[in-house]
C-alpha cells in the first residue's frame, strides 16, 4: 500500500481520510440539516408558545405543565396508544412465529404459501387501510357478513368504541408477512444437530421448542421486538386513514393527536413538546428492552 | 454473509421428525399441516380477492348477501370512474417522479457514504457511523414540526422538494446494508487499482458498483416502495390537489366519497399492482435485504 512515489502535499493517509470525509460529506450534510438540527430546534420549541402566525414567545415549562396536568386528551391518546402497543407486539411476534413454523414445514407448494402469507405486508399503507374500511364494514363487509351467514351478528368494528382498537390491531396483524420471513431465516439458521441430540436425549415437540428453537430463535425474536415496539408507537396512518381518531377519539393514538396539535390547530411549541415526550419514551423503552434482553436472549457467538 | 435465495430456494425441512415409523400419524400430520396452510393463506389472501371482485361489481352486487364472489356480469366501469373523482394519472405520475428521486438518491448518495465506511480509513469514522446507526432511532416525528417550519420558511412547502432533497443527502438504513455488502466483496481487485493509480471516485463507479448491483437492486427497490407507499410526509408537506401521490390522493378520494366501494377497490387495486409486479418480479432482493439487515440465517 505504501508506494514510493512522492506526493507533492498530502500523505498516502491523509489523502485516504480526506476521500472519506467528502464521500460522506452528503450525509453528513442531510444529518445536520434535516435531523440534528431539528431534533435540538423541537427541543427548543418545546419550551415555546408559538404558533405560526404570532411571534415565538419562551415560555418555560409550561407546554410540558399543560400536558401533565391540564390535558386530558394527552392521557388519553398515551392510554390509547399503550394499549395497541401491548395488545399488537405479542400477537404481531406469535403470529409471525406461528406462521414461520408453520411455513418451515415440508409441503407441497410451500413456496406459493410464503409468498401469499407475505404479501400483505408490502402493500401500501393507505390501499391497505382502504380495503379493510370496506372489509370491516358492519353491515356489507366481508367480515361481518361471514359471521351473519354462520348466525352471529358481528360487531360494528370501526365504529364501536369496544372494537375500534382491536380493527385496526386486527389489520396490522394481517401485515405480519415480513416479520414471519425474519423468523424464518432465523429457524432455517438453528442446526439441525441441536435438535438431534436434543431428541437422544429424549426430548418430546414441545421440549426441543422450548429448549432448542426459542432460545436459537431469541435474538431474531428481540430484533423484532425492539422495532415493532418502535414503530407501534408511533401507529398513525391507518388511524388516520380509516377512523380519524374516532369513535369518540377511542383511536386517537399519540401521533394522531400530536399531528393535529401541530398542522391542524398550528401549535408547534406544544407538538414539539410532545414530540419530545414521545421520543424519550420511546428511547427509555428500548433501553430497558436492551436491559431485560441479557435475561432471554441467548447470543450463540459470544463463546468463540 | 449475502445469501440471495428466491423465497422457493429457502429450503424447506421438517424440523420435527418424530412421526418416523408411524405411518398414519405422519401421513395425518401431513394432511394437518396441509389443511391449515390452506385455511391461513385464504385468511391472508381473501381480502385481495374481495377487493378485484368489489372493483368489477355493480353497486347491487356490491351489497348483497350472501355475499357474492364472482362478479355477474363483470363490470369494467369502475376503473374508469376513478378518474372522473380522482386524478390517478397525476398522482400516479407525481408519486413516480417523487420515488425515482428516492432510487437516484440511495443508489449514488448512499452507495458513496457505504463505500467510505466499508473502504476508506479516516479517524473519527467508526464514531461517525456509529452517530449514523443512532440516526435509525430517532422517530421522524421529532424532526417533522421544525422541518415543517424550516420548509415553510424557504418556500418549499407544497413542492416536492421536502419529499425529494432529503433523499438524496443519504438514508442510514441504505447506507448500513450497502455497507454489509461492501464488505463482503474481496479487496484484491481494488488494490490492484490502486496501485495503477486510479483515484477512489473511480474504484467506487467502475469496480465496486458494478459487483454490487445486487445489493443496489434491493436498495433501489426498498427506496422505491418506501416512496411509493409513504403517506406522512406528502400528507404535511403537500396541499395542492394536483401535486398529491398516490397515498394522499386516494385518502382524499376515501374521504370525500366513502360509499363507493366500487370506484375505491378499483383505485386501491390500481395503487397495489405495481407494487406486486415490482415484488414478483424481484422475489430474490427482497430476501436478500432481509440477510443484508444482518439477520443472518
Amino acid at each position: 500500500m505504501t508506494n514510493a512515489q512522492p506526493k507533492p502535499r498530502l500523505t498516502n493517509a491523509a489523502r485516504e481520510a480526506l476521500t472519506c470525509y467528502l464521500f460522506l460529506l452528503p450525509w453528513g450534510i442531510g444529518f445536520l440539516a434535516f435531523v440534528i438540527g431539528p431534533v435540538a430546534a423541537s427541543f427548543v420549541l418545546g419550551f415555546m408558545d408559538y404558533e405560526i402566525v404570532t411571534p415565538a414567545r419562551w415560555v418555560g415549562l409550561a407546554n410540558y405543565i399543560e400536558l401533565f396536568t391540564d390535558d386530558q386528551r394527552f392521557g388519553m391518546s398515551m392510554g390509547n396508544t399503550l394499549y395497541y402497543v401491548l395488545v399488537f407486539v405479542p400477537l404481531h411476534i406469535i403470529v409471525a412465529l406461528l406462521l414461520a413454523l408453520l411455513l418451515n414445514q415440508k409441503a407441497r407448494g410451500i413456496a406459493v404459501y410464503r409468498t401469499l402469507f407475505y404479501v400483505p405486508s408490502i402493500v401500501p399503507i393507505v390501499a391497505g387501510a382502504i380495503l379493510w374500511v370496506w372489509i370491516l364494514q358492519p353491515e356489507w363487509g366481508l367480515i361481518n357478513s361471514t359471521l351473519r351467514s354462520v348466525g352471529i351478528e358481528g360487531p360494528l368494528w370501526l365504529a364501536s368504541l369496544t372494537w375500534s382498537k382491536p380493527a385496526l390491531i386486527l389489520m396490522a396483524l394481517w401485515g405480519s408477512g415480513a416479520a414471519m420471513i425474519i423468523v424464518l431465516a432465523g429457524l432455517q439458521g438453528v442446526p439441525q444437530h441441536l435438535y438431534e441430540a436434543a431428541e437422544i436425549d429424549g426430548a418430546n415437540r414441545w421440549q426441543r421448542f422450548q429448549h432448542v428453537t426459542i432460545p436459537m430463535l431469541s435474538p431474531t425474536l428481540f430484533f423484532i421486538l425492539v422495532l415493532s415496539v418502535i414503530a407501534s408507537f408511533q401507529v398513525f396512518t391507518t388511524a388516520y386513514v380509516m377512523t380519524g381518531g374516532g369513535p369518540a377519539e377511542s383511536t386517537l393514538f399519540y401521533m394522531l393527536y400530536l399531528y393535529r396539535r401541530a398542522f391542524v390547530l398550528l401549535d408547534m411549541g406544544y407538538a414539539a413538546s410532545m414530540a419530545w415526550i414521545l421520543f424519550v419514551a420511546v428511547l427509555a423503552l428500548t433501553l430497558v428492552n436492551f436491559k431485560l434482553a441479557s435475561r432471554w436472549v441467548y447470543y450463540e457467538a459470544e463463546q468463540s | 454473509m449475502i445469501r440471495e435465495p428466491a423465497i422457493e430456494a429457502l429450503p424447506s425441512r421438517e424440523i420435527h421428525p418424530s412421526a418416523r415409523g408411524r405411518p398414519l400419524r405422519r401421513l395425518l400430520g401431513r394432511g394437518s399441516v396441509q389443511l391449515t396452510l390452506v385455511l391461513g393463506s385464504l385468511v391472508f389472501a381473501l381480502p385481495f380477492v374481495w377487493m378485484v371482485s368489489t372493483s368489477l361489481k355493480a353497486d347491487r352486487q356490491i351489497f348483497a348477501f350472501p355475499p357474492i364472489w364472482v362478479p355477474d356480469p363483470f363490470i369494467w366501469g369502475n376503473f374508469p370512474a376513478v378518474f372522473i373523482y380522482a386524478p390517478m394519472h397525476l398522482y400516479f405520475f407525481n408519486t413516480l417522479t417523487i420515488a425515482l428521486a428516492h432510487v437516484f438518491g440511495a443508489v449514488f448518495t448512499c452507495s458513496l457514504a457505504a463505500y467510505a465506511f466499508s473502504r476508506l480509513r479516516a479517524p473519527g469514522r467508526d464514531i461517525i457511523f456509529m452517530v449514523m446507526i443512532s440516526q435509525m432511532m430517532v422517530p421522524y416525528i421529532v424532526t417533522l414540526v421544525p422541518l415543517y417550519l424550516l420548509f415553510a420558511k424557504i418556500n418549499w412547502v407544497d413542492t416536492f422538494y421536502p419529499l425529494t432533497v432529503p433523499a438524496f443527502l443519504g438514508t442510514p438504513f441504505y447506507i448500513f446494508m450497502l455497507r454489509q455488502f461492501f464488505l463482503t466483496i474481496p479487496m484484491e481487485l481494488e488494490e490492484a487499482a490502486i496501485i495503477d493509480g486510479a483515484g477512489r471516485l473511480r474504484i467506487w463507479w467502475s469496480i465496486v458498483m458494478p459487483l454490487a448491483k445486487p445489493a443496489l437492486a434491493t436498495v433501489a427497490i426498498f427506496s422505491f416502495m418506501f416512496a411509493w407507499n409513504d403517506f406522512t410526509a406528502p400528507l404535511i408537506f403537500l396541499n395542492t390537489r394536483e401535486k398529491f401521490t398516490l397515498s394522499l390522493g386516494l385518502q382524499a378520494f376515501m374521504f370525500e366519497r366513502r360509499t363507493m366501494w366500487g370506484p375505491l377497490m378499483a383505485a386501491s387495486t390500481m395503487m397495489i399492482a405495481p407494487i406486486l409486479i415490482v415484488f414478483f418480479l424481484a422475489q430474490k432482493h427482497f430476501i436478500q435485504g432481509i440477510a443484508l439487515t444482518g439477520i443472518k440465517a
